[in-house]
């Protein structure tokens, strides 16, 4: 499967209002994922039901300047099946695998060893995928493990619906009546959420 | 296919199929017919539920409702009938199809594997229910397992589940219909604490993981709605390109549990749904055969190989 490579413009509001709190909430989630379970990167997808593909959304570590933006069909794939069984899913020794996930390792020119993936679920809609890639050993592949990383994906997409461009687009809206302070004000609660949740997660680990 | 007929026939022979609607054969009382009208033949199933001797899934029908199953893996081998479930873009339709495609994940066949090495001999059928385009799984999978219903398979692998409650009333319906027919249903417990369809129903056999590393060890829970425990921690499965990986989840505790009934019913296949159930409660490691209390302490029956099903 070769992913499309060009820029995802379809699934983001085009408004640079709408984009800038949700990319710095989503490279927040990547970052801190990565950081907890001591990976090598960490990625989010979302969905873009319309064309029925996965988007990277946001990346820390390994293809960090290169991957955001680019496509999958929304099936394939580990992503794929978190993505439609709405369930989490780590695996372990794939680099024994050559044939493993294929449109994600040509797009990263980086085969992973061991991979996490939970959905993005709010609401009963799932949102997307959060993957980790090569988490420490000692972080991987049991069911705790899986469960932290359910809970986690599941706090991340609370905080990324606060501000899906739907919400910001009506804040927006808001805006020419009421100033700014709105749009800022739920971006800064999502953020706080996410930080708390951070400090939560260190201090358990 | 644009067609909008239910499944399609599939080419193997099918048993009688069975309705899966209510009204069809329903007997509400017996009226004008005594015991001797209505005869079973028993099977009591294994004692304490472990089938003696080889029981190897030969003759028992398997279908794995799934991302498919690679064709020809070695920790697989040849499946018996593999098919998809399509829903055409513009009408809706969904149909069922054979197909050659195998594997879109990987997750499939690692279900398919699992049952492979628990119940060697059995038969395997797979029916891909994801894969295709995200949207609609609902349908999809209903789909895909109101068509293994109607297969009458022996037993039917979901390691998948729902979360839209607008399906669960019709899953519940098929839940039941397919115990009715004999045809078991073992279900995977969501991962995370949601609330999803069809293991929530007491007419399938749910499963959960446990964290033993035996990985011949199940376990009843006491405290359902999940009725079983399996291995799925740190599972070597296989996986695309012939190859295996490890893995963890409810999604690979569920087709060992499977396996065990594949087995069970190769050895008794006249057992029903529920001795299916008992069989497994009763060999699960956790359920103990203590002796009946009882007030009469010189009872006849030897103590030690008593066991009290009562409820309480």
């Amino acid at each position: 499967m070769t992913p499309r490579t060009d820029s995802a413009a379809a699934f983001s509001s085009t408004a640079t209002v709408a984009d800038a709190p949700r990319s710095e909430l989503l490279q927040s989630v990547v970052d801190v994922a990565r950081a907890i379970f001591g990976a090598e990167a960490s990625s989010v997808f979302l969905l873009d039901e319309e064309a029925d593909e996965l988007v990277f959304q946001a990346v820390s570590g390994q293809g960090e300047e290169f991957l955001v933006g680019r496509r999958f069909p929304a099936g394939r794939g580990i992503a794929g099946w978190v993505a439609t069984s709405g369930e989490p899913m780590v695996v372990d020794d794939l680099s024994a695998d050559p044939s493993f996930d294929r449109s994600l390792a040509e797009s990263t020119a980086y085969v992973p060893n061991a991979l996490m993936a939970a959905p993005l679920i709010s609401d009963a809609r799932i949102l997307g995928v959060l993957e980790v890639l090569d988490p420490s050993p000692q972080a991987r592949s049991g069911v705790r493990e899986l469960d932290l990383l359910a809970m986690f994906a599941r706090q991340a997409a609370a905080a990324l619906r606060v501000i899906t461009p739907e919400r910001v687009r009506e804040a927006e809206e808001r805006t020419v009546l009421a100033g700014h302070t709105l749009a800022g004000a739920e971006r800064e609660d999502a953020l706080r959420l996410l930080g708390s949740l951070e400090r939560l997660l260190r201090g358990v680990g | 296919m644009t067609t909008t007929e239910p499944a399609q026939a599939p080419a193997e022979p099918v048993r009688t199929r069975v309705g899966t609607g209510p009204g069809q054969g329903l007997t509400w009382s017996l009226r004008g017919r005594g015991p001797d009208d209505v005869p079973v033949l028993a099977d009591a199933g294994p004692p304490l539920g472990r089938p003696a001797g080889p029981a190897t899934g030969r003759g028992v029908r398997v279908c794995v409702v799934d991302s498919g199953v690679e064709r020809d893996h070695p920790l697989v081998g040849p499946l018996a009938g593999s098919w998809v479930v399509v829903k055409d873009g513009e009408s809706g339709g969904i149909t069922v199809e054979p197909t050659t495609t195998g594997d879109t994940c990987g997750h499939g066949t690692a279900c398919a594997g699992i049952i492979r090495r628990t119940a060697p001999e059995c038969e395997i059928h797979s029916v891909r229910v994801l894969g295709e385009r995200f949207s609609g799984t609902g349908d999809i999978l209903m789909a895909g397992l109101r068509w293994a219903v109607e297969q009458r398979f022996d037993v039917v692998n979901l390691s998948l589940s729902t979360t839209r409650t607008r399906f669960a009333q019709e899953l519940h319906s098929l839940a039941d219909s397919a115990y009715f027919a004999r045809t078991v249903i073992v279900a995977s417990a969501h991962n995370t604490p949601v609330e999803s369809f069809p293991w929530r129903f007491a007419s399938v056999i749910s499963v959960g993981s446990h964290q033993e590393d035996d990985p011949e060890l199940h376990l009843y829970n006491p405290d359902p709605p999940v009725e079983f425990f399996g291995p799925g921690q740190n599972v070597t499965v296989p996986w695309l390109g012939g190859r295996t990986i490890r893995t963890t989840g409810n999604s690979f505790a569920t087709p060992y549990v499977a396996g065990l009934c594949a087995r069970v019913l190769s050895a008794h296949p006249r057992m029903t749904a529920f001795q299916l159930k008992n069989a497994l409660y009763l060999s699960a490691a956790n359920v103990r055969h203590a002796p009946r209390p009882s007030s009469t302490p010189a009872s006849s029956t030897p103590a030690g190989d008593t066991r009290d099903d009562s409820e309480n």
